[in-house]
């Protein structure tokens, strides 16, 4: 069965547990229909960098998929129809990711950033070989 | 000595090529919830910078772009940035 990750909003003035409560009614949806939820991760409270329906920020729980594309429309329209939920997305991904998500551990590792330095040092001693070399 | 020198001596309006920084081992996924990867590729004004400057492949832009707009629809990076908040997701 495909892959879907599926981020999606919810009004800022949930609580919590309301919001988990959201997420165990259409984790529901998909495992009723044999699919598995293979990740839930609630990235909490976050602002929008521009404003939705009118709000500056909202919930946001990341859901890792693996189903039959009916169980999915059915999930996405309940999605649709619930009022306390801003915004939804639902993409097709080729596999199920390890471990925690980018937006999990932020201000953490800053190897994402490290990375393209450590290119740039290796291209200078390739620019200096080149050189010695002439 | 002379030979020594020689490596020194900077040649005027030498531009080293720059590579895609996506392409390569340990190069980073591209990936849309990674607003902060993402953050560098677009300008003060919330717009997407072009691969001529940023020198990303043309495949891998198709990636980037892709990603930017699916990170822009969930609100997490802006589609227009007013020049007054310079910041990006400041405070109101």
């Amino acid at each position: 069965m495909p892959y879907y990750e599926t981020v999606l909003i919810a009004r800022q003035d949930l609580t919590d547990t309301q919001v988990k409560d959201i997420i165990a009614h259409l984790s529901k949806i998909i495992t009723d229909a044999k699919g598995n939820v293979h990740k839930t991760e609630f990235w909490g409270l976050k602002n929008f960098a521009y404003k939705i329906n009118k709000s500056r920020k909202g919930h946001y729980v990341l859901l890792e998929l693996d189903t039959q594309s009916e169980a999915l429309h059915e999930m996405e329209r309940q999605i649709r129809l619930h009022e306390d939920i801003l915004r939804h997305q639902t993409i097709r991904i080729e596999a199920i990711t390890e471990g925690p998500s980018v937006m999990m551990d932020k201000g953490g590792s800053r190897d994402d950033d490290r990375k393209p330095y450590n290119k740039d040092n290796k291209y200078n001693k390739d620019n200096n070989k080149e050189k010695d070399a002439a | 000595m002379s030979a020594s020198d020689a490596p020194t001596v900077k040649r005027p309006f030498f531009r080293r090529k720059k590579t895609c920084p996506f392409t390569g081992p340990n190069a980073p996924e591209i990936d849309w919830k990674n607003t902060r990867l993402l953050g560098r590729y677009i300008s003060e004004r919330g717009k997407i910078i072009p691969s001529r400057i940023t020198a990303v492949s043309q495949k891998k832009q198709r990636e980037l772009a892709k990603a930017i707009k699916r990170a822009r629809f969930m609100g997490l990076l802006p589609y227009l940035q007013q020049e007054s908040n310079e910041r990006p997701q400041g405070r109101r």
